[in-house]
């Protein structure tokens, strides 16, 4: 390892300008004449567009255009889609229900737009707005999705009967049936996976500019996937051609998912630039992002797990409704059922699973992937189940777990995945040490004497990253491929540019791909530099979610440093005069094998274009070199995390005193940032434990609309957490890396609940847990205890 | 925000007869509650008259056994005041745990009280400790001054000048945060001042800051925590939100009831 290289905690390059105030984001870009775009967006959860009447507003002053769903559609804009087919178990297609940019004959959800105002200022936008008088029918509507399916419920779109979108499956239904009819012990949850708002910290924003002399179209745009968003424009919407359409993603502060989809908005300021022939630009202030951000989990689920007499799980089943919006969001089908589903199996070798999921429209914003996505809902059926089922059987927690933990590798679960690499006992033992599980007995009558419940709670959880092999996920009806792409621009300096089809948006890309060059070509991380994020620069690439960049996104980068040190070897070769067979590469430098001959890394870039040792007709000058990478399989991170709490019986209030996280991220490439990331991770699991919530009430207006009702997490809601790591590494891909981008989120919610209940000796208890539910939970423990 | 015009007066005169002169116009203190609603679109007044320039409407001054602060004082000025500590710690303390930092340097105890936010802290420490307003036109006792929701007794063109606050011989501030507003969800004042003693609470009545005579009483005979053990309020007349059910809140209020008693000790 050198000292910049894999395995070093070196700071993060890209901190300086983000911390100095020097990073450039997409509202930090204003062009020549630019005007800005004002939303009309419905007030109404459900609601027919009877007559939109714009002329009052289009003569206010500053105004450019007052455009609606009639122009909209006048000009053949397409609609956004959901690019991942799920099939229902009756063999029918999913119910994708059309989605135009702008709400044309119906409002389906409050913040649904409606029309939008150009103009030359915001607030003349605004004002303007005021003008524009839609003829609203009221009609009723659903917010809760337990109730979609109900006869009598309002059908939000014609296209799906009682408003279910598929009902999918997943397992052996027969074989689950049968574990449980000999079950010796079965232990049953109902439970929601509460609703959450991303709130990434730079709201989305947009800025669409037309080339009349090109015929060509830019949009700058706070997206994780600029590909994926200029293709599903270009094909789906019909914005422009691919080669006509330019994306441009700068730095971006945030997007935990949010910004993978492909929102109305950005498709409304590229048309809308056209039409007025000047850029147009929108950003989302924060009562805004709370309307029409796309919201996470929102799952109501019923789960059974089946036992026999050692504890040994036999069986899983689980039903879950997953409410999906008012439309279907960009990956949004596949969250509930291939990213849920498919890690039903947990840490855990459970002979029979079966599961079914049934997705639901309702009058909210629509749901999609949030940090996680799937995977947190998952571990939380399963860690929960678990956990509970060791309290009724009077097993210690720790020790159920270890009874029923996956032992041999590669292992195929009944639920698709097949993990391949995995150590589950080594992160339970090494968390139970640094949290000193044995003490615990003293600790929680330490915290009795005065007058705090303490409890306990364990997550050992996994996760499937790295998404994903494109067969694998062709297979299951995703409408892309989930490789990743690299480009090594070795420059005659020396110095190198590395191109990738990932974008970071707080994952450090910049630091850890360097290293990975760093370590590689031996030299300093400084003479690296991490390109991303513009569809003109760089190479069709799929983005960044799912925990994907190291795994995918890494392994591009080291296949086209391997092309990178062939060809730099037959360089040198001509320049020592020696076989290519002899010559090797270490620490920067090329040397004759046995000899003291050698160049160093620098000659040889700079006689790569130069050119003079050898004839340009054998050997073709230059150094560059491109890659795509498709993964063998998922990578499976997975750990043991364990959360202390301490409550307050009159309050209900709960504390988190202490934190173990131990994970296996098989090879990490920069010790600092993944902790980092496991810190955030933490934190955004705690927030849906304890404190996020989105309320919709039953007009399906929201509650929660403002960070005023909704609350996130602060640093005085953490403990100092302590984080360790175990390493299998993943064989699945060149350097072993696995991910680590979600697992904080998907461990925490399921530990802190685990702990709660275990401190209040009541498993009735919702997410999220705030001092009220938890008083609650108590006054009816308490109600229940005095009726017996 | 609809456009505006801001004013700059120097006295509390001129500050007033803009007040009465133009046509929808409002007072401007820390504007932590007034700009937000204006760039919301929520309020939009076509005149603000902006009272960082008025003098003497800042400071704090003990004179006998009275602390007066000025309307325009922060909070943050009050939280770390070595006169306001000396004298009435809890004012001090109370000041302190409103919202976060940027709002306590920003958001005036004038401002607080004119705006009588049914969660806010200032309410209950003014009923709490008996303080009165003063005003540029009379002097209005806290038990007369809030009226309801952000309702007060103040007249349209009358200016919060200074607050009052006798010195007492214990008092203490017990605040049950609203986790994300961090506003009181409920909070709890207690006060003694020989044989007066209030109990106020703040954000969980529906009509706004209240006093509980039923804990008052029992306090008078002892004042120490136990004397409240077995009392509450009920939930009747509680306010109740996603946040907060009527019945949570009642049961708040006995038990920062008497958290706040042993903490005044
Ligand atoms: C994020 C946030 C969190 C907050 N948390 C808390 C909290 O925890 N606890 C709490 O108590 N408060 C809280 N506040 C409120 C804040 O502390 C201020 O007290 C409040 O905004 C009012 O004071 P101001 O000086 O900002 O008044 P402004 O916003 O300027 O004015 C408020 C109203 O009072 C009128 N007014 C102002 N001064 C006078 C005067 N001298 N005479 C007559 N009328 C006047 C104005 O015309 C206006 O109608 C919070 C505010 C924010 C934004």
């Amino acid at each position: 390892m050198n000292a910049t290289g894999i395995g070093a905690a070196v700071r993060r390059k890209e901190d300086q300008r983000f911390v100095t105030g020097k990073g450039h984001y997409t509202d930090d870009v204003n062009r020549p004449g630019q005007c800005h775009a004002y939303f009309l967006r419905s007030p109404h959860a459900h609601a027919r567009i009877k007559r939109i009447e714009t002329k009052a507003a289009a003569a206010m002053p500053g105004v450019l255009a007052v455009l609606t769903g009639v122009e909209l559609a006048a000009d053949k804009i397409g609609n956004l889609i959901c690019g991942w087919m799920i099939t229902s178990k009756d063999g029918s297609q999913m119910k994708m229900a059309a989605h135009p940019a702008i709400a044309h004959g119906k409002a389906n959800y409050v913040g649904d737009p409606v029309a939008v105002v150009v103009a030359e200022t915001l607030a003349q936008a605004k004002d303007a707005a005021e003008k524009v008088n839609v003829d609203y029918e009221l009609l009723p509507a659903l917010a809760d999705p337990a109730k979609a399916q109900s006869e009598g419920a309002p059908q939000i779109h014609e296209i799906a009967a009682r408003n279910t979108i598929y009902q999918w499956h997943l397992g052996e239904a027969k074989a689950v049936e049968v574990a449980f009819n000999s079950a010796k012990h079965v232990t049953k949850l109902d439970f929601i996976n509460n609703r959450l708002v991303p709130n990434a910290i730079e709201p989305r924003a947009a800025i669409g500019e037309y080339d009349s002399g090109s015929e060509s179209l830019t949009l700058w745009n706070t997206t994780q996937n600029p590909h994926v968003a200029r293709l599903v424009m270009s094909a789906f919407v019909g914005l422009a051609p691919e080669h006509k359409l330019r994306v441009i993603a700068p730095d971006v502060g945030g997007g935990f998912g949010s910004k993978i989809f492909i929102y109305p908005e950005e498709v409304v300021c590229l048309w809308a630039a056209r039409k007025v022939g000047r850029p147009v630009k929108w950003v989302a202030e924060r009562s805004e992002a709370f309307l029409t951000d796309a919201h996470g989990r929102d799952h109501v689920t019923h789960a059974e797990m089946a036992f026999d007499a050692e504890g040994k799980a036999t069986a899983l089943r689980v039903k879950t409704i997953a409410n999906l919006g008012a439309y279907m969001s960009t990956f949004s089908s596949s969250v509930p059922t291939y990213l849920y589903g498919t890690l039903l199996s947990g840490q855990y070798e459970i002979p029979a699973i079966y599961c079914e999921v049934d997705a639901v429209y309702t009058n909210t914003v629509p749901v999609d992937a949030y940090r996680g996505a799937g995977r947190p809902e998952a571990t939380f059926v399963v860690e929960r189940l678990i956990e509970v089922g060791a309290r009724e059987m009077g097993i210690d927690p720790a020790d159920l777990r270890k009874k029923n933990f996956i032992k041999n590798f590669p292992h195929q679960t009944p639920v698709i995945m097949t993990y391949d690499a995995g150590d589950y006992h080594a992160s339970l033992k090494k968390a139970l040490e640094v949290a000193d599980y044995g003490g615990f007995g003293k600790r929680k009558r330490e915290s009795a004497r005065h007058d705090k419940l303490r409890g306990i709670g364990f997550s050992t959880y996994i996760e499937a990253c790295g998404i994903a092999p494109s067969q694998a996920v062709g297979s299951l009806g995703c409408g892309v491929g989930l490789w990743e792409s690299a480009e090594v621009r070795v420059n005659p300096t020396g110095t190198v540019e590395v191109l990738t089809g990932c974008h970071q948006h707080g994952q450090g890309h910049e630091t850890t791909f360097a290293q990975v060059v760093s370590e590689r070509l031996g030299i300093p991380l400084e003479n690296v530099s991490v390109l991303h994020g513009d569809t003109d620069k760089v190479q069709f690439g799929m983005g960044t979610y799912g925990s994907r960049s190291g795994a995918v996104g890494i392994s591009a980068i080291v296949k086209a440093l391997d092309k990178i040190e062939a060809k730099a070897k037959k360089v040198a070769a001509h320049m020592l005069e020696a076989a290519e067979g002899d010559i090797v590469f270490a620490d920067g430098k090329f040397t004759v094998a046995g000899t003291d001959k050698s160049s160093a890394w620098g000659e040889v870039a700079l006689n790569a274009y130069t050119a003079h040792k050898f004839a340009g007709q054998e050997l073709e000058p230059g150094l560059k070199e491109g890659a795509f990478y498709d993964p063998t399989n998922f990578t499976f991170p997975a750990g043991c995390h364990i959360c202390e709490v301490e409550v307050d019986p009159q309050t209900g209030e709960s504390e988190i005193v202490a934190w173990t996280a131990v994970d296996d991220f098989g090879t990490v490439i920069n010790p600092m940032i993944v902790e980092g990331q496991v810190h955030g991770g933490i934190a955004q699991g705690v927030g849906q434990a304890l404190l996020e919530g989105a309320v919709y009430d039953k007009d399906g207006q929201l509650v929660t609309g403002s960070l005023m009702d909704y609350c996130m997490p602060r640093a005085h809601d953490l403990p100092a957490l302590k984080v360790e790591m175990t390493r299998t590494p993943s064989p699945s891909n060149p350097l072993g890396i696995k991910g680590c981008g979600e697992a904080g989120a998907i461990a925490a919610p399921v530990a802190v609940i685990n702990a709660i209940t275990d401190a209040i000796g009541s498993e009735d208890l919702a997410m999220p847990a705030t001092a009220q539910a938890v008083w609650q939970a108590l006054q009816k423990a308490q109600d229940r205890r005095k009726a017996a | 925000m609809y456009a505006f015009t801001q004013h700059r007066p120097a006295t509390v005169r001129q500050a007033a007869s803009l007040l009465a002169k133009q046509e929808e116009a409002k007072l401007l203190a820390g504007g932590h509650t007034l700009i937000p609603t204006m760039k919301l679109r929520l309020a939009g007044p076509k005149h603000l008259v902006d009272l960082s320039k008025v003098e003497g409407l800042s400071g704090i001054e003990m004179k006998g056994r009275s602390l007066t602060i000025g309307a325009m004082t922060t909070h943050v000025e009050v939280q770390t005041s070595p006169v306001v500590r000396e004298n009435i710690p809890a004012l001090a303390e109370l000041a302190g745990k409103i919202g976060d930092p940027a709002v306590r340097h920003r958001g005036t105890i004038g401002g607080s009280l004119a705006n009588n936010d049914p969660n806010a802290d200032y309410p209950a420490a003014a009923l709490g400790l008996g303080a009165t307003i003063i005003t540029n036109k009379r002097r209005i006792p806290a038990d007369e001054f809030f009226k309801g929701l952000f309702e007060t007794a103040l007249e349209p063109d009358e200016i919060v000048t200074k607050v009052q606050f006798p010195k007492v011989n214990k008092a203490a501030y017990v605040k049950f945060p609203n986790p994300a507003s961090r506003y009181a969800l409920v909070g709890v004042f207690v006060s003694k001042r020989s044989s007066e003693i209030r109990v106020v609470v703040t954000g969980a009545g529906a009509n706004g800051v209240f006093r509980v005579t039923a804990f008052e009483e029992a306090l008078k005979k002892r004042f120490g925590a136990k004397s409240l053990e077995g009392l509450t309020v009920p939930a009747d007349g509680m306010a109740s939100d996603i946040h907060g059910s009527a019945e949570y809140r009642a049961h708040l209020i006995g038990v920062l009831a008497r958290r706040a008693v042993a903490a005044a000790g």
